[in-house]
């Protein structure tokens, strides 16, 4: 159990970017391991300039550090070349807190927030030196854990993982902590005692406790538990105020430059716009917004802490935060903050949310993002992202009239029912958008971003075909030939190849453990990354193991046939995602919850919560991307077709389920 | 109305062990948001995107460690006034106490040792250095393997280093830049004794790596093949700029007047630089240290 750093110190001369091994980091905790504690070991299976930032993960290191039971350390996947010099040297993967051997913890616990990490995650544990195989493990080595938003379909990584834990980890990282330390006291003895103890943590799935049945023409039948203690649905975990999770309080400053190197002060979590292709929307509801005092404070004392001159105020969409204004121009007035910059990501598109990109940006106007997703207003009543094109071009021509040079959109493509009259109605928008900016600055230049659509898990495309690479490698191919003609338009679009095997792991089920393990015995690792990504050690893999992005990517999914992720539970009900698929075919959109009556989609009642926001008052500023008429003055119909089954609108103020923060605790 | 230049400060630190593999630019951004949790006025550019004005010294490669950087940082003048920190002078105090704030708020490895007034109109940091000492342990090998490179390198009359630049290929003779070479004895932990050796590069030029001498001399052509040299922990130990004359000498004891001495040496004198063992014409790049003996000295 001690420091490898003498050994470590020897070799970082040989490798790119040793600061990334060294720890260090302003607010790192050099926890005192004892044998009575927990001790774990949380890994963020990418480089550590992607993974330092993430929010999830720093929360549970502080949560644990503060426990008198438990201790947590942070490792991340070494590149290829440490990892090479690692093997040479015969050393293993190690913490960089205390430099101590991953392999001494009792807990790996890895945040998968993509896909294509998963074949790091095989080569951190070989690297640790614990079989890569949960089967293979014997109670000496420690429990190999996922969370983040991955480990709602965890069925790919079955083979590999010990459990799989759902939803928030707040509270459930204690729970577990317990159940290890109880497990120590008593020797370490079976391993299947500590996972069955596991399996009876509400939010906790240990994949060997549940066998999975096929129906004779291959595909998935049912995921039944093979122990009667183990629940037969595992219900995710929600914390229900974040008022009572002020972390993280001591937020890691890196000493070399990360991704979204700033204070980061996530506001709310949650969203309730319901936008049908987004995963991250659908399975962190209910909407759970941060007092604003509390995040005053954490943003005041966050800066005077760390010394950052910028701070970036997190969520799914940061303009729907109750307050915003006054957040935001509290914080660039604040002297004792000094300069500071506020970032919002996640913006919606409208000309309120302009106003506020112009209060936070007064001096670096050089580029504004807006996420419009489909490029006509039937596609995006599809995928219901209901931004209506005044919404958009409100926004842009605010933008460019207030000293903005360049505008960016976001778009999707392969979406559900997508035709070329959508696709190419993308460029139709940006040659518009570059028409308006050009009224008021000569060079004004829009690029759009383009990605391909990957269904995901408990969203209601989850049952659609994702398109083939042939298919969106054509409607790339549409794009390029039109932005060509079009002036002040630039195109930039995502690698089409890495989208189909995203897919393949996003919605795959316990056949997807040999091809991953099979990429990654031949080298296939940092997938994630286009200098790395080789779609041939895919398929390879999946022919030499019968496996098709036929039957398992490309192919619509029937209403009565068994999701892998069945057995599992975000909340949300099957029939609601079902009726919202239909309603997404149907060109019907969905109001957004939280100016509305509860559409009963689960994530609320079935874990007896409920939003928590500071005003039921929607802001200023017409239909927020809402395709609703928001406001005091909101009247007449909305412009969007609203299903049978679906309540009559009232006004948003007498909505009974929407709280002031706080009130109910 | 007449333009008053902003007060500037100069920061001598240390830089040692986990801490030495980050970068140049990483070591200038952790100085940015330590000055700015200290409320230290510094100085911002104008424009579009605003920058703190602080200037670093010669960039030390990522994995060595030091105990003599330096920093100068440009204080904003009305805000430095208001706050008393031009007129009392406590900037020229190193207990003044902005020391310690500054060592609270410095990760583990980079400690503040001394801070000083710059005087008006004096070089930048990169033009006032003409050379460095360094220390460094020989990887592997003995004494007298270590002692015989010495003199290799005392006696050669010339070495040529074959480096890329610019994507071309050039080549130097940095014989010259070779100012003093000791090799010595020291002790490593429990691991017995060592091999150190300390050297006195030239940076006029342009700076030469303890690294790339080892490299360039490592090879005895009477011994035949063997593995070349190699360095661990290299530290750098001290910067040294010129004097301008003997006059200054005398003041030495006075750390003031050194730091008025570095404003003032001239572009011409670097050119021909040797330094001898008690040189009176240079001193440390210092803003509390007397100037430390040389040692083995080419004559």
């Amino acid at each position: 159990m001690s420091s490898l750093w003498p050994e470590l110190e020897r070799l970082l001369g040989e490798v790119q970017k040793p600061a990334r091994y060294i720890g260090c980091e302003d607010g790192m905790i050099l926890p005192a391991h004892h044998p009575d504690k927990a001790a774990w070991l949380l890994i963020y299976p990418d480089t550590y300039e992607v993974g330092l930032p993430n929010q999830g993960l720093q929360i549970l290191y502080e949560i644990l550090n503060e426990r008198p039971d438990a201790v947590a350390e942070r490792s991340y996947a070494p590149w290829t070349d440490l990892a090479a010099v690692l093997r040479r040297e015969g050393l293993p993967l190690f913490s960089l807190d205390t430099h101590r051997a991953a392999g001494d913890f009792d807990l790996l616990a890895f945040n998968l927030s993509a896909e294509l990490v998963y074949t790091n995650l095989l080569e951190c544990l070989d690297l640790a030196g614990v079989p890569i195989r949960a089967a293979d493990r014997g109670p000496e080595h420690p429990l190999v854990l996922v969370g983040g938003h991955c480990s709602y379909n965890p069925e790919p990584l079955a083979d590999f993982i010990d459990a799989a834990v759902l939803g928030d980890g707040e509270e459930v990282v204690s729970e577990i902590s317990e159940v290890v330390a109880a497990w120590k006291a008593q020797g370490r003895t079976s391993r299947e005692d500590v996972l069955l103890a596991l399996a009876g943590v509400t939010g906790v799935y240990v994949p060997s406790l549940y066998t999975v049945g096929f129906r004779d023409d291959g595909i998935l039948d049912v995921v039944r538990p093979l122990h009667p203690a183990v629940p037969e649905l595992v219900e995710k975990r929600t914390v229900a105020d974040l008022a009572d999770w002020p972390y993280p309080n001591n937020q890691l400053v890196s000493l070399t430059e990360v991704v979204h190197d700033r204070l980061n002060v996530e506001v709310f979590r949650g969203c309730t716009r319901g936008c049908r292709f987004c995963q991250a929307g659908m399975i962190t509801r209910p909407v759970r917004e941060r007092p604003a005092e509390q995040v005053r404070t954490m943003v005041a004392e966050g800066l005077r802490r760390t010394g950052y001159d910028e701070v970036a105020l997190t969520s799914l969409s940061t303009a729907d935060f109750s307050g915003i204004t006054e957040v935001v121009a509290d914080t660039v007035s604040d002297d004792a903050c000094g300069q500071v910059s506020v970032s919002l990501p996640s913006l919606r598109v409208d000309a309120f949310t302009v106003g506020i990109a112009a209060q936070i940006q007064r001096a670096r106007r050089t580029g504004l993002t807006f996420a419009p997703e489909a490029g006509t207003w039937r596609m995006r009543q599809v995928i219901n992202k209901l931004i209506r094109e005044e919404d958009l071009y409100g926004a842009v021509e605010s933008a460019f009239s207030q000293g903005w040079r360049r505008v960016k959109l976001y778009f999707l493509t392969g979406l559900p029912t997508e035709t070329d009259e959508d696709t190419l109605g993308i460029i139709e928008m940006a040659e518009k958008c570059v028409e308006i900016g050009r009224r008021h600055q000569k060079g004004a230049s829009v690029t759009i971003s383009v990605g391909a659509f990957v269904p995901k898990p408990f969203t209601p495309f989850q049952w659609f075909g994702q398109n083939t690479e042939q298919e969106l490698n054509r409607k790339v191919g549409l794009l390029r030939d039109a932005a060509r003609k079009a002036k002040g338009v630039q195109l930039k679009w995502h690698d089409t190849r890495a989208s189909v095997v995203e897919g393949l792991l996003s919605r795959g089920d316990r056949r997807m453990g040999v091809v991953i393990e099979d990429v990654w015995r031949n080298g296939g690792v940092f997938q994630e990354w286009g200098e790395h990504f080789a779609l041939g050690l895919w398929t390879d893999a999946m022919d030499r193991h019968g496996v098709s992005f036929e039957e398992h990517v490309y192919r619509h999914r029937h209403e009565d046939e068994a999701l892998p992720w069945d057995h599992l539970s975000a909340g949300l009900h099957k029939d609601f995602l079902w009726q919202d698929w239909r309603d997404a075919l149907d060109e019907v959109g969905l109001e957004d919850c939280r100016w509305t009556p509860c559409y009963d989609c689960g994530a609320c009642t079935g874990y007896g919560i409920e939003h928590v926001v500071a005003s039921a008052i929607p802001p200023a500023g017409g239909s927020q991307g809402t395709g609703q008429e928001l406001g005091p003055d909101r009247v007449g119909a909305v412009p969007v077709g609203l299903s049978q089954r679906r309540p009559p609108i009232v006004e948003p103020s007498v909505e009974p389920n929407l709280l002031p923060a706080g009130a109910e605790r | 109305m007449s333009v008053v230049a902003n007060p500037r400060i100069r920061i001598r630190f240390s830089k040692q062990g986990k801490v030495r593999f980050t970068s140049h630019r990483d070591v200038a951004r952790i100085w940015e948001r330590a000055l700015r949790r200290v409320a230290l006025p510094v100085a911002y550019s104008e424009g579009f995107s605003p920058r703190p004005k602080i200037s670093y010294g010669l960039a030390l490669p990522t994995g060595y460690a030091s105990e003599g950087e330096y920093l100068d940082v440009e204080l904003d003048r009305e805000q430095a006034e208001s706050l008393g920190l031009v007129s009392q002078g406590i900037l020229g105090n190193p207990q003044d106490g902005l020391i310690g704030r500054l060592n609270q708020v410095l990760p583990v490895g980079i400690r503040a040792q001394a801070i000083a007034p710059v005087q008006p109109g004096s070089s930048s940091l990169q033009q006032a250095v003409v050379a460095c000492t360094w220390e460094f342990e020989v990887d592997a090998a003995g004494f007298d393997e270590v002692e015989a490179w010495v003199s290799r390198v005392l006696d050669a009359d010339e070495i040529i280093v074959e480096r890329e630049r610019k994507g071309k290929r050039v080549t130097d003779d940095v014989r010259p830049l070779v100012e003093a070479l000791e090799v010595g004895r020291g002790r490593c932990g429990t691991g017995g004794e060592t091999v150190r050796v300390t050297a006195v590069l030239g940076t006029q030029p342009r700076a030469l790596r303890p690294v790339e001498l080892l490299e360039a001399m490592s090879v005895d052509p009477t011994a035949g093949p063997h593995p070349p040299l190699s360095a661990r922990i290299v530290c750098r130990m001290q910067q040294w700029t010129l004097r301008e004359s003997q006059e200054s000498q005398e003041s030495q004891e006075s750390q003031e007047s050194q730091e008025s001495q570095e404003s003032q040496e001239s572009q011409q004198s670097k050119e021909d630089i040797k330094i001898t063992q008690g040189d009176a014409r240079v001193e440390p790049l210092s803003v509390d240290a007397g100037p430390a003996a040389l040692v083995e000295t080419r004559v």
